[in-house]
């Protein structure tokens, strides 16, 4: 068992994830598939799951640190849920921030992605909540970032 | 006892009356509704009541001596006479109509714990009350300097009065207590609590929403001071609900909401207050939905409480039984009973959040989350569970898909 999720090779590129929901076409498929990235998601290491990497405003326990590497500013993003299907959308957001620079993830439409996919079909206020929490997470760490 | 369906009621016949549970999903699976703790769905006959009002007689309540108005008016004192019937209260006038059990229990908290209330009074609750019986009192505990305190459970999940001696003071004036968990289905033995709390001293304040819709309550016999409970959970309207209160109670306490036909004199510099129940019923009632709670209540007097709670205990041991099999599953609270027909639970490995909507993809509708209990589920050293919360309209084959819905997920999360 993978105890860290910072092998990128389980995380499939935006492209394949938007190919794959294309395929599918029905939503009961597409929330299988993104079950299953879920489940295929990494475990973070239990010494990561703190209070101080809760991620707030969510139905479900969220746990995510996110790291920007010295040399090339790129973001090291770890997140895990106790739902699975949560973990699923932590796979999407991993596959659209992940190694992306404080400027890019600034600049970066996350809700045309979310839009691309079809999200508002599959989540409810709540979960949305929930997904923006996270991506406001992510966003303030990259503001710091380049604050600093 | 069987779990067969006895024979005095048929579960078929009443399920002829609920058009929504002939609902059926894109696959043509019929809807199987289990989350009855959170309202129930409405049988003809109320949404039959509803559209007559709109069409034949609308108009606002003691208002208008002309027709409709009065119309209005006697169909309103109809319900609020069946109400009293229900809970065998003593007279119509203590039964008022508000919006709902939260509306009640804020109303009897400022109304009356403003009245009584001084710095140092307690206030019992239990640790399983639904906030809608919790924060109201912390708030008028803030405003005037009392204090909150809880009864604790068992382990096993039922209500423990073994602390009740030190935990009912002299400084006890008002305890306020649900009929049956929302969470647990826990039930209370209002009947004993209430005099231990008479012999102290204190009032008995009863949250019935979850309690109305299983069990008779009789507020006399039980010495219940205020009751409360809501349309909407006894197969009425949502938008209505009702507060009874003991005459000499409901003529000390103070409204909350001023405004029309509550008063009985007003002058510029103050106003005096209509007799109860106009003085608690200020403002537009929910007039359609008030008199479309009849026929709800007399459809459970009809079918009667003694035939429903058979058929729900029915459903309950046999869903605690099939649900004990189901692997990695716990079900939370005490045995069948010492509880109404609500069944939650953890899965190991499972979040509930994932476990709702995978039911949901089966036509199962359940709810997830703390269902407004957080001190409870933090007692219970949980963030959230499941609930499936049963009525007289369900089945033993829908418990049955329940079930097979959680196998389906547990194969859907890897867990086999």
């Amino acid at each position: 068992m993978i105890d860290h999720n910072d092998n990128l090779n389980t995380i499939p590129p935006l492209e394949e994830i938007y190919a794959e929901f294309d395929f599918l076409g029905d939503s009961d498929d597409q929330i299988n598939y993104l079950i299953d990235l879920g489940l295929d998601l990494p475990k973070l290491s239990p010494e990561k799951k703190t209070e101080q990497n809760r991620v707030h405003g969510c139905q479900s326990q969220v746990w995510m640190t996110t790291d920007f590497d010295s040399e090339h500013s790129q973001l090291n993003l770890q997140a895990e849920s106790d739902a699975m299907i949560v973990n699923g959308l932590i796979v999407v957001l991993m596959a659209a921030y992940q190694q992306k620079t404080p400027q890019q993830i600034l600049e970066l439409d996350i809700h045309a992605i979310f839009d691309r996919l079809g999200m508002d079909r599959h989540l409810s206020p709540q979960r949305k909540n929930g997904l923006n929490g996270m991506v406001q997470r992510i966003r303030s760490a990259a503001q710091q970032a380049l604050n600093l | 006892m069987n779990n067969a369906t006895t024979s005095d009621f048929d579960v078929q016949l009443i399920r002829e009356q609920f058009p929504i549970l002939r609902q059926q999903d894109k696959r043509g699976k019929q809807v199987v509704f289990l989350d009855n703790g959170a309202s129930t769905q409405k049988p003809v006959s109320v949404i039959q009541k509803t559209t007559e009002v709109y069409e034949q007689y609308y108009a606002n309540a003691y208002r208008g001596v002309y027709q409709f108005g009065q119309k209005v008016d006697d169909e309103l004192e109809l319900t609020r006479r069946t109400v009293q019937q229900l809970i065998r209260a003593e007279t119509p006038e203590q039964i008022s109509f508000t919006s709902g059990t939260t509306m009640s229990l804020n109303l009897i908290a400022q109304g009356y714990g403003r009245v009584v209330l001084k710095p140092g009074d307690e206030i019992l609750l239990t640790i399983m009350e639904h906030h809608a019986n919790l924060v109201p009192w912390q708030m008028i505990a803030r405003q005037t300097g009392a204090v909150v305190k809880y009864l604790p459970l068992h382990p096993d999940g039922t209500l423990s009065t073994n602390q009740l001696d030190q935990l009912l003071t002299e400084r006890t004036r008002i305890v306020s207590v649900t009929g049956m968990s929302n969470v647990l289905g826990t039930v209370v033995d209002l009947k004993s609590l209430s005099r231990q709390v008479h012999d102290a001293g204190a009032i008995f304040v009863v949250d019935a929403a979850q309690l109305i819709s299983h069990a008779q309550i009789d507020v006399v016999a039980d010495e219940i001071d205020f009751l409360t409970f809501s349309g909407h959970k006894i197969y009425g309207p949502s938008g209505v609900g009702i507060m009874y209160g003991k005459a000499e109670l409901l003529d000390r306490m103070e409204p909350l909401l001023g405004g029309g036909h509550m008063i009985d004199q007003v002058f510029p510099d103050h106003s005096t207050w209509a007799p109860p129940p106009a003085k608690f019923e200020a403002g537009t009632l929910p007039i359609a939905q008030a008199i479309a709670l009849r026929p709800a209540l007399e459809l459970v007097q009809t079918i009667g409480y003694e035939a429903i709670a058979r058929h729900e205990h029915s459903l309950l041991r046999s869903g605690m039984e099939k649900l004990q099999q189901v692997p990695g599953l716990k079900i939370l609270g005490p045995a069948s009973e010492h509880r109404g027909a609500i069944i939650s639970f953890t899965m190991e490995g499972a979040h509930p959040q994932d476990l709702a909507f995978l039911l949901n993809r089966a036509n199962v509708c359940v709810r997830h989350g703390h269902h407004c209990t957080m001190p409870l589920h933090q007692s219970l050293g949980i963030d959230a569970s499941v609930r499936a919360s049963f009525a007289f309209y369900n089945t033993h084959e829908e418990i049955d898909e329940l079930v097979a819905a959680l196998f389906e997920a547990r194969k859907r999360l890897r867990l086999n």
